[in-house]
């Protein structure tokens, strides 16, 4: 066990002396310390004769000691003094975490921040949407500046590599639906629906509503968390005092990748579900596998398919939007990027389904219910 | 007449001896290297106690990877490294090694954590290893650390992303010393400062030093620091250290790139600058060596 640092009170002549005993450093100072806060007065003279070795540690609870009970410090090593001088003259009373206001007055005023910081977040966006709409515009009237390279890259990253998740995903949803949907069919001996069930539902909403959910969670993330590193580490800056324009060079690429890959993703996704389907309805509801896909075409009507692919480069748009938006917005430290690679999820998969009940509505209305 | 306070949890990593040895670091035959690279072969070298040893060595010499390895961050491929009298081989990564609360090390871009206050980074350390401290004398402890180190005081309770990159390097050293170690590790300190930052690192380095009697292993390309603090100087070339002495020996040596180094035309201004006459931490700088060998706890005084 370590050694502390104790002391002994030494009343002679009516003048008290607090005589420290024992090492005075950081690694045996600390009952000291807690004890001599407690010490009741007065104290004339502190003796640290007997104690050594001594740090700074050491000195500054000799230094607030002596300070607090205007004692004077005897015995000091010609070290003890170099120290002691060292900490008188570095002492600060200055807070060491942000003061925080009070209650009363801290949740008005985090509730004001909120409301402006959320009125500020939709200017920005709105902001953002027309950077975008711009660069496109400089893309298109600049063909040379268009990165193909760049964009067929993030169309491998957003899409091809993520074929095995959104594939295994859809598989086991469609696999799901059938099973569910043949339990509650069966109630009413109309197991065979359970096709009409997995091809629309598919085909129209889950297909690609979850691909965009697993795109939001892959990539959507990942671009926020690209862009605001480069943000952190000042490539965005540089690449300003090039010339290059980050909007073209970096957000074009991704939103295009993003609505483009998205409907053949959902596409894909509604297949793997089908086929899921298909496979569950074979093994336990005793329809063939053949016999299902082929009643699928006869009924799904084909503005499934529209209202599915319709939808898809919306929500590619939204969730490669919300990641850029983000990753730009990063300012300050690693924390940040975090903060805000969550609010990039978040915000996109809640305005894709958000943007999908409106879509439901508006197809049933047209007519393609 | 004191709270019993000794069942409290006491970390494993903890050591209360003290080191009484010539020095500080001895490092032995270190081979370091990455896939086919070696960036060290057959690498000696010994930090004598108290001195300020400057290492030197062009991009990619391996100073950082010397350091790593030293404070047990890179697992060295063959070679005995001892620091205070201990193996640092011996134990894994993240181990105890009865070491921690005995070195402060100060990295390249200062390394806060950028979610805690200057005064809470610096409380980090004090925390992890005298759980005993009462908040209120971390709070003085950091409060002082932070002017120590040449922050202004309102400094301490600012985060990391509202200081400079100059500010920054100070708050790395004031948490480097929270534990008041014996051994400094300081990575490029002075990169990036302007001319009168790093002169005022400088200073304020070796006053220190001299007062905490620090052994700093002080990695460095301003030759303006090399002449102003250092005792002694390591050069890195070639996988190893080709030379280590005092810098005026060091420019007598017929090695090129040592020559280049010091006789270069930066070298020559940096040496002519340290021939005029400085303050306190300069005049330490002559006795220095030999007398914090001797009895370090003369040197500076």
């Amino acid at each position: 066990m370590r050694e502390w640092a104790d002391y002994t009170i030494e009343e002679a002549g009516g003048r008290t002396t607090l005589v420290v005993t024992g090492p005075l450093l950081v690694s045996t100072i600390g009952k000291l310390d807690a004890a001599l806060r407690t010490v009741e007065g007065p104290v004339q003279f502190v003796d640290i004769s007997k104690a050594a070795p001594i740090d700074t540690v050491g000195a500054w609870v000799i230094h607030r000691f002596a300070e607090e009970q205007q004692a004077e410090v005897l015995g000091a090593s010609e070290q003890a003094e170099i120290l002691i001088d060292t900490v008188t003259g570095s002492a600060s009373a200055e807070p060491i975490s942000p003061v925080l206001d009070r209650l009363i007055t801290r949740v008005p005023e985090q509730v004001g921040t909120f409301v402006t910081g959320a009125v500020h977040e939709g200017k920005h966006n709105l902001g953002f949407l027309g950077a975008v709409i711009m660069a496109f515009a400089g893309v298109i009237r600049h063909p040379s500046r268009f990165r193909l390279r760049a964009v067929v890259h993030q169309m491998e990253l957003v899409g091809v590599t993520s074929l095995p998740i959104i594939g295994l995903m859809s598989f086991l949803i469609g696999i799901v639906i059938a099973q569910q949907g043949a339990v509650q069919l069966a109630q009413f001996g109309a197991e065979t629906l359970t096709v009409n069930l997995v091809g629309r539902i598919t085909l129209r909403e889950l297909g690609v509503l979850m691909t965009a959910i697993m795109v939001a969670g892959r990539s959507g993330s990942a671009f926020a968390a690209q862009l605001g590193t480069m943000k952190l580490t000042e490539e965005i800056d540089a690449m300003r005092t090039i010339g290059v324009s980050p909007m073209e060079a970096l957000v074009v690429p991704r939103i295009l990748a993003a609505v483009i890959m998205m409907p053949l993703l959902g596409f894909y996704s509604a297949c793997m579900g089908i086929l899921g389907g298909a496979v569950l309805a074979d093994v336990s509801l005793g329809i063939p596998f053949l016999t299902f896909l082929s009643r699928i075409q006869e009924v799904v009507p084909v503005y499934d398919f529209y209202v599915g692919m319709a939808k898809a480069p919306v929500f590619g748009l939204i969730v490669a939007m919300a990641g850029c938006y983000q990753g730009l917005r990063v300012e300050g430290n690693a924390e940040e990027v975090g903060t805000r690679t969550t609010k990039a999820v978040v915000q996109a998969i809640f305005m894709v389904i958000v943007l999908d009940a409106f879509f439901a509505i508006f197809f049933t209305k047209i007519g393609w219910a | 007449m004191m709270a019993d306070i000794d069942d409290l949890p006491v970390n494993p990593d903890l050591s209360d001896e003290t080191f009484d040895g010539e020095y500080t670091i001895v490092i032995e035959g270190l081979v370091n290297r990455f896939g086919d690279f070696a960036v060290h072969e057959n690498l000696d070298l010994k930090v004598k106690r108290g001195e300020i040893l400057g290492v030197v060595g062009g991009s990619g010499t391996g100073k950082s990877v010397l350091m790593r390895s030293i404070i047990g961050l890179q697992i060295p491929d063959e070679g005995t490294i001892e620091v205070l009298g201990k193996d640092i081989r011996a134990k894994e990564d993240d181990d105890e090694i009865g070491l921690r609360n005995r070195w402060g090390v100060l990295f390249q871009g200062g390394a806060l954590f950028s979610t805690l206050t200057v005064g809470e980074n610096v409380q980090v350390p004090l925390k992890q290893f005298y759980p005993e401290l009462s908040q209120q004398l971390l709070d003085e402890i950091a409060g002082y650390k932070t002017v120590l180190s040449g922050l202004p005081a309102e400094t301490a309770s600012k985060y990391p992303s509202e200081l400079s990159g100059g500010m920054k390097k100070r708050a790395g050293l004031a948490r480097a010393l929270a534990l008041d170690p014996e051994l400094l590790f300081l990575d490029e300190p002075t990169a990036g400062l302007d001319p009168i930052g790093a002169a005022k690192f400088d200073e304020l380095l070796r006053e220190l030093a001299d007062t905490l009697e620090l052994t700093v292993f002080l990695i460095t390309h301003d030759l303006d620091t090399l002449h102003a603090i250092c005792d002694r100087v390591a050069v890195l070339a070639d996988k190893q250290v080709i030379a280590v002495g005092p810098i005026e020996e060091l420019m007598e040596s017929d090695h090129p790139w040592i020559q280049e180094y010091f006789n270069g035309p930066r070298g020559r201004v940096a040496h002519a600058g340290s021939q005029r006459p400085k303050g306190a931490g300069a005049s330490a700088k002559t006795t220095g060596p030999a007398k914090a060998i001797d009895k370090p706890a003369a040197g500076g005084a």
